[in-house]
């Protein structure tokens, strides 16, 4: 996927300005940035969900403008920061949701649909959920069965818009885990907006740091998480070392 | 282990049509029982013999289930059927388990044009219905357009909204038949109540057709609507064209309720009972929902136009009282358990 020249904004101001990057297959992408920065923004935009007023969007060569929302969703997958079911339905059903693109207006889920559900549901470890009603999840558990739903959507790029943000620390080790081994395993590209910055560091291949709607930097973990970086972008103080096991950048808060 | 794949723990067609042929049996007996029940006596056995074609159709008991009975149970089913469905339709779109179009003034909005209509001595074939449409259409826009901001978030603005609308509507409503003096007066004021004892055969052949049209277009949205109660951003990540499917069953829905509200004034709470007996007993798969909610909806109200008709017998009531008399206490119940998830169990 490549984004060229992007710009979007919601009414006068810029949200995001002259964004220009790519998604190379199997990479996991890691977007850093302050709140309010435009990082959702960004992922809305590689969705389809928002259509930029400047730029373009090159997805496997071709522009997804004129792309229909099924054939954007078969491209492209999202898990959202939160999802509100007011009705209950079973992780299986959730899941199957994600087969929705695939499936003609009046197609029923059929033997294939069940079976890439139920191998996104193993994929995510949460086969043991999958008659259980979503609302009697934890957030991590919902977590998983998201990702799980995003599988089964068989796209080429899943977006993950703070993943961990609900999460408690194995949780969290959990669901980046899994991402990794997703992207390891079925050459899935991953791009991914978190406020972790030492779990992204650890995780992520590339890091874009975005500051008021611009690209500050872009690169490897060890080129972007520095004390002035971080300083400038993040108005916060800190100290940058590196995780005695893995030698990746890590932040302390002074 | 290839068991894992059975479409057996999924909702499959088959399933839909057999759970759909067995309610259509449960609604035949309903009939059934609707025919016998009534101020005059008449026997299973005479109704058998009606509808086998040995009984003669000048003896008293042909009358009465063919010219008196029979179509106002049909219409009793139909606009049961409509506003359950319109219920479900609601429901989704708004992510509301509270939404009907009684209690969002849907109904009272329509029964505003409606009202207009008869005043201003317009047709009961025609003007009546098209301007009850009209005022269908108009609240629902007013409803989206104060309560949209919140929409499925805060399910208390919506209700609001349809509180105001309502309050509004009602008040326009006694003005004009504050004003009018005439035989008018009447006609408005025991239509508004819920009446289906008017029911004439070419009333029945003019709105099955929209009805029928209407609810195979809103199941042909069923996949669509299941993944909107989910949100709507989330329903575009998946793939629906949200805004088109909002708008179709909205459009489509204010008509079938313009219909049944021109024909059969207001009847509250169906379409908040019925889909919810139907979510707890199904599920939320709206392929099920649909059709299991709407003939539901058409088997309740024939149960209760039954009962208004023949509990005060010789006597009738309107059917609107029943509904009303059993919905506000489950309305309350619904209300109480808001906080708590809408579950199966």
């Amino acid at each position: 996927m490549n984004l060229k020249n992007i710009g979007y904004r919601y009414e006068k101001e810029w949200a995001l300005k002259g964004i220009d990057l790519t998604l190379k297959a199997g990479e996991i992408l890691g977007i850093l940035g302050p709140n309010g920065s435009g990082k959702s923004t960004l992922l809305k935009i590689m969705d389809g969900l928002l259509i930029p007023q400047e730029g373009e969007i090159i997805i496997r060569k071709r522009p997804s403008q004129g792309l229909r929302r099924s054939a954007f969703a078969r491209e492209v997958a999202m898990v959202a920061q939160e999802n509100h079911f007011r009705f209950s339905f079973s992780s299986l059903e959730v899941v199957l949701m994600g087969r929705f693109p695939h499936l003609k207006r009046l197609q029923f889920e059929g033997q294939k649909d069940m079976e890439i559900a139920y191998n996104s549901l193993k994929a995510t470890h949460t086969l043991d959920l999958a008659g259980r009603s979503i609302h009697d999840l934890s957030e991590g558990e919902k977590q998983r069965v998201f990702i799980a739903r995003a599988l089964a959507q068989e796209p080429k790029i899943i977006l993950l818009d703070e993943p961990t943000s609900f999460l408690d620390l194995k949780f969290k080790r959990e669901i980046f885990r899994l991402i990794s081994s997703l992207s390891r395993e079925n050459g899935l590209s991953v791009a991914l907006v978190s406020h972790d910055i030492d779990l992204v560091a650890h995780y992520c291949h590339r890091l874009i740091m975005l500051k008021k709607g611009v690209i500050y930097a872009t690169g490897e973990p060890d080129e972007i998480i520095t004390a002035p970086n971080i300083e400038d972008v993040y108005e916060c103080p800190v100290l940058v070392d590196k995780n005695p096991l893995s030698g990746r950048p890590r932040i302390n808060m002074i | 282990m290839s068991y894992e794949y059975s479409t057996k723990k999924i909702l499959t067609p088959a399933k839909v049509i057999s759970i759909s042929i067995i309610i259509c049996i449960a609604l035949t007996v309903v009939i059934g029982i609707a025919l016998i029940m009534g101020t005059a006596n008449v026997s299973l056995k005479q109704v058998f013999a009606a509808f086998w074609g040995t009984l003669a159709p000048d003896e008293s008991a042909w009358l009465i289930i063919f010219k008196i009975r029979l179509p106002r149970i049909i219409l009793a089913g139909l606009v049961g059927f409509s506003l359950s469905l319109g219920g479900v339709i609601f429901q989704a779109i708004l992510r509301n388990p509270l939404a009907d179009p009684f209690i969002l003034g849907v109904s009272s909005g329509s029964a505003f044009g409606a009202v207009l209509a008869i005043f201003f001595g317009l047709s009961f074939n025609l003007g009546v219905p098209l301007m009850s449409f009209a005022g269908a259409v108009f609240t629902i826009y007013l409803v989206i357009m104060i309560g949209s901001r919140n929409i499925g978030v805060e399910s208390s603005t919506i209700l609001l909204t349809g509180v105001i609308i309502n309050a509004f509507f009602t008040a326009i409503i006694m003005f004009f038949i504050s004003v009018s003096t005439d035989a008018r007066l009447h006609t408005m004021l025991y239509w508004l109540y819920g009446d289906l004892s008017q029911s004439e055969y070419s009333q029945l052949l003019f709105i099955t057709p929209f009805i029928i049209i209407s609810s195979i277009v809103l199941f042909s949205f069923a996949k669509d609507l299941n993944i909107i109660t989910t949100g709507e951003e989330n329903a575009a990540q998946l793939g629906v064209e949200v805004e088109k499917i909002k708008k179709l069953s909205l459009l489509i829905v204010s008509l079938i309720m313009g219909l049944v509200v021109a024909f059969s004034g207001l009847i509250g709470f169906v379409g908040l009972i019925v889909p919810h007996l139907g979510r707890m007993a199904f599920g939320s798969d709206h392929r099920l929902l649909i059709p299991v909610a709407s003939i539901g909806g058409a088997i309740f109200l024939i149960l209760a136009d039954t009962i208004a008709r023949t509990v005060i017998s010789p006597n009738e009531l309107p059917v609107g009282v029943i509904t009303a008399f059993m919905g506000a206490p489950f309305f309350i119940i619904l209300l109480k358990k808001r906080g708590s998830q809408w579950t199966r169990s």
